[in-house]
């Protein structure tokens, strides 16, 4: 060790692990126990051998009813898959203008009273957090079993989705042409108009078309609990055990979904390509 | 046909502006257009930006303001309009005490002074005759000021008189985002100059620009001001633009009012003691 | 049109055109407008807002003051109920995800164009990942129901299969967008590929897994509360038993509990997103 050369034990290795907190270890492990319980709490560790050995004779039963899908019932699901489609359409057309109104009102740069963006925030986190289902189950209730629930259901859903990410994307939007509006002696809805709008527009075309894929989604499923749209076939078909019918409507919904999909992908790459 | 889809474009407010000028020339001298006495700002964490500012411009002149990063002269430019809220002091534009305006008042006021901004503070997703028929709001309230596809054909006609004045007539259709920041800040003059102003005000116009399209704007800028006969405060980094340009030169230092002399009896060496 | 020169000597003028107000958009622009109009004139008899009478307009303010006034005050009596129901829907949403994410780490791998080891593998999964996220969550939840019972084991492996959709997508992004110079380098020395994994894709795209993996907690946390409603477990099957028995004040305190619950979970989750993201990042 006296000699000049270096040895490999005074050079700082950097340890293998660095070691957490005490606490860090508690919550890990609590986390873990945790984990433990919970798959006993899901279900798998329940499930005894015989009916492991089940499953795939229970799948390779149900896949055999499901083909060939019945093409009987075709218009009729047709029509509730365009009527699906229908819902979430109606739901953006009505549920963005609104949920403008509610961005402005709780983007922090733009509400007009602290007291106004709070509310605001909190109606927009309530309808958002609120699971679409629940809303349409409500609805029901109000307005009564059918599309129209289902519609004012997507509504929600849209305000809650679209009212958070287009106040996200007012906040964010550069304060200089405003401010040069305001100096000319324009008013706070010129500000938003002439501004505020033509800036953020990407972005809002941008959340609309996941907003508009979202919807598709959820409208296919809101019929279960009888809001309209295809979901009633599906749950009536399952329920009497036509699983032939199901997957066709399965099939459309995927269409649908898929057709959907494209088509914002379409033209997300068209109109952000040309306005940038 | 070809005639009317292709409007040929004559300068209509010529004479109207020759006769302001006229009319602002005569009177020259006979009140001050702006008129600050004990201007204060003291930012919330307490840091006094302005002390005691003290200083009047009559009609008609151009007055250059000077001093260092954060000696506040864009906190003063900007509390002349109450874009920044001066805790204390009074201002007096165009004869009329502004502070303890109410909104509609300070928005009238507001009308009548043009604000040139360093970064142009323009909407750049819109078109150049958009962003120049903004300025009409000045004037003007509702769904044709917001629009250009709305717009009077009187105020369209005028906005593109008014790029044509900063030589941009034929950039009318394109998009802001497309133009180099000479331009751009040439299309920010005409939008001041479509305000119809009684003043301008103007923070380091040309500060964002090289040298060459600085001096150019700059000498374009001057000249509209003094043809249009309006009074002209501007902030400047470019001492040879403050004593070429102005006819007035104030310097700033740390908040305090340092300097007021005529831009002829200064030479640039006792303005560098102001930098130094 | 020369007339209307100016001849004001002192200004040079050039004619210039003012920009047309309007755009004429092309024909395929029209066409697509004048469907989207017509499906949208159609969708309002479709979804039957045409056909509503004014009176059923003025019954609804009704109705909801109605219904209000049945929910409230939210009723206690199940409380001990909906707590476990409450604990097995974390649980579901806990096992769902983990299981979910182990599967979509190597399904976003096979599923990145960059990394894939061969095109049809490549096609395969992502069409895979794509069929989990384009089926809705409530059809593989009946499916599931179906094949395993009903309870919580079906809403699980709903979870997994929705966590597969989501994270193996975004994991496949991530792993493309993993910039490409170190791994070059590492294949350079003569690295394997699984060597080239682990030390450069994953240490990589891992501040983006992390974010993944919590979005798709809150994600599972959010589906998991209506999967009970086909019977896959869970906090929803408490909520549609008050409903159809029309005792809305039960339902109320279920559907409270539910919004706590989903409230806390973001909360918890974007402290926990910004503990881990800013540590590693």
């Amino acid at each position: 060790m006296r000699n000049n050369t270096i040895t490999v034990q005074e050079l700082h290795i950097p340890s293998r692990f660095t070691a957490p907190p005490v606490w860090q270890y508690i919550v890990a492990l609590a986390f873990a126990a945790f984990f433990v319980a919970s798959l006993n709490g899901s279900g798998l560790t329940t499930l005894a051998l015989d009916d492991v050995a089940n499953i795939p004779k229970q799948v390779v039963y149900i896949i055999n009813q499901m083909f060939p899908p019945s093409l009987e019932r075709l218009t009729m699901v047709g029509r509730a898959m365009l009527q699906t489609l229908e819902m979430a359409l109606i739901g953006n057309l009505i549920g963005i203008p609104l949920s403008l109104l509610l961005a402005i009102l709780c983007a922090r740069n733009l509400s007009p009273h602290p007291l106004i963006f709070y509310i605001a925030r909190l109606v927009v986190t309530f309808i958002r957090t609120t699971p679409s289902l629940v809303w349409a189950i409500f609805l029901i209730v109000a307005v009564g079993l059918g599309p129209r629930a289902g519609t004012v259901t997507l509504i929600f859903s849209t305000i809650g989705f679209c009212g958070r990410f287009f106040a996200e994307a007012m906040e964010e939007v550069d304060p200089g042409p405003q401010e040069a509006l305001t100096a000319l002696g324009a008013g706070k809805m010129s500000t938003v108009i002439c501004a505020v709008l033509p800036s953020t527009m990407p972005s809002l075309i941008n959340t609309v078309l996941f907003n508009l894929e979202h919807t598709t989604r959820s409208s296919a499923v809101l019929g279960i609990v009888g809001a309209g749209g295809i979901g009633i076939e599906l749950m009536v078909s399952i329920k009497t055990f036509h699983y032939d019918e199901a997957i066709t409507i399965i099939f459309l919904v995927f269409i649908g979904v898929m057709g959907i999909e494209q088509l914002c992908a379409t033209v997300r790459r068209r109109v952000l390509q040309i306005n940038h | 046909m070809f005639s009317d889809a292709v409007a040929t474009f004559q300068p209509p407010v010529c004479n109207e502006v020759s006769v302001r000028a006229r009319e602002n020339v005569r009177t020259a001298t006979s009140t001050a257009d702006i008129e600050i006495t004990g201007l204060s700002k003291t930012f919330d964490n307490s840091r006094r930006v302005l002390q005691d500012i003290h200083f009047s411009i009559p009609q008609g002149q151009a007055v250059a303001l000077i001093g260092h990063n954060g000696s506040g002269k864009s906190t003063l430019l900007r509390c002349c309009l109450r874009l920044i809220q001066p805790s204390s002091g009074s201002i007096v534009l165009l004869g009329k005490e502004i502070i303890g305006l109410g909104k509609a008042e300070l928005r009238d006021m507001r009308a009548q002074v043009g604000f040139v901004f360093q970064r142009h503070n323009l909407v750049q997703r819109l078109s150049v005759l958009t962003n120049v028929l903004h300025g009409v709001q000045a004037r003007k309230k509702g769904l044709r000021t917001w629009f250009q596809s709305m717009a009077m054909q009187e105020d369209r006609e005028e906005a593109m008189a008014k790029l044509q004045s900063v030589g941009l007539a034929h950039l009318a259709g394109q998009r802001v985002d497309q133009l180099s920041g000479g331009e751009s800040q040439r299309v920010a003059i005409a939008r001041a100059l479509m305000q119809r102003p009684k003043m301008v005000l103007a923070d380091e116009p040309v500060a964002s620009l090289d040298p060459r399209a600085g001096d150019e704007v700059m000498n374009l800028f001057l000249r509209r001001i003094k043809d249009e006969g309006l009074t002209l405060l501007f902030v400047s980094h470019n001492l040879d633009h403050a004593l070429s340009y102005a006819d007035r030169i104030i310097g700033l230092r740390d908040g305090k009012f340092e300097l007021d002399a005529p831009a002829k009896s200064e030479n640039i060496e006792s303005l560098r003691e102001l930098y130094g | 049109m020369a007339d209307h020169r100016s001849t004001d000597p002192g200004q040079t003028v050039t004619n210039c055109s003012m920009p047309p107000r309007f755009r004429t958009p092309g024909w395929k622009l029209s066409l697509l407008v004048v469907t989207f109009i017509g499906l949208i004139c159609h969708a309002f008899i479709g979804t039957e807002l045409c056909s509503m009478t004014v009176k059923e307009i003025a019954e609804m303010p009704g109705n909801v003051l109605h219904l209000l006034q049945e929910m409230v005050p939210p009723s206690t009596r199940g409380l001990p109920k909906i707590y476990k129901a409450i604990l097995e829907t974390l649980q579901m949403c806990l096992v769902g995800t983990v299981f979910g994410v182990f599967v979509s780490v190597p399904l976003g791998l096979l599923a990145a164009k960059s990394l894939s080891p061969h095109k049809s593998i490549y096609i395969a999964s992502r069409g895979f990942v794509s069929f989990c996220r384009t089926v809705p969550d409530l059809v593989w939840a009946i499916f599931f129901v179906i094949i395993v019972g009903l309870g919580p084991l079906a809403g699980t492996l709903t979870l997994m299969v929705d966590t597969i959709g989501f994270a193996g997508r975004f994991f496949a992004e991530a792993f493309e967008e993993v910039d490409s110079g170190p791994q070059e380098a590492l294949s350079a020395i003569g690295s394997s590929n699984n060597g080239t994994f682990f030390s450069c894709v994953l240490p990589a795209a891992a501040p983006s897994c992390i974010n993944t993996t919590m979005f798709s907690i809150e994600r599972a946390v959010q589906s998991s509360v209506v999967l009970g409603l086909v019977g896959a477990g869970g906090i929803g099957m408490l909520l549609e038993e008050p409903m159809v028995w029309q005792n809305y004040r039960e339902a109320t305190t279920v559907v409270l509990t539910i919004f706590i619950m989903l409230v806390a979970v973001e909360q918890l989750n974007g402290y926990l997103r910004r503990q881990l993201i800013g540590k590693s990042g």
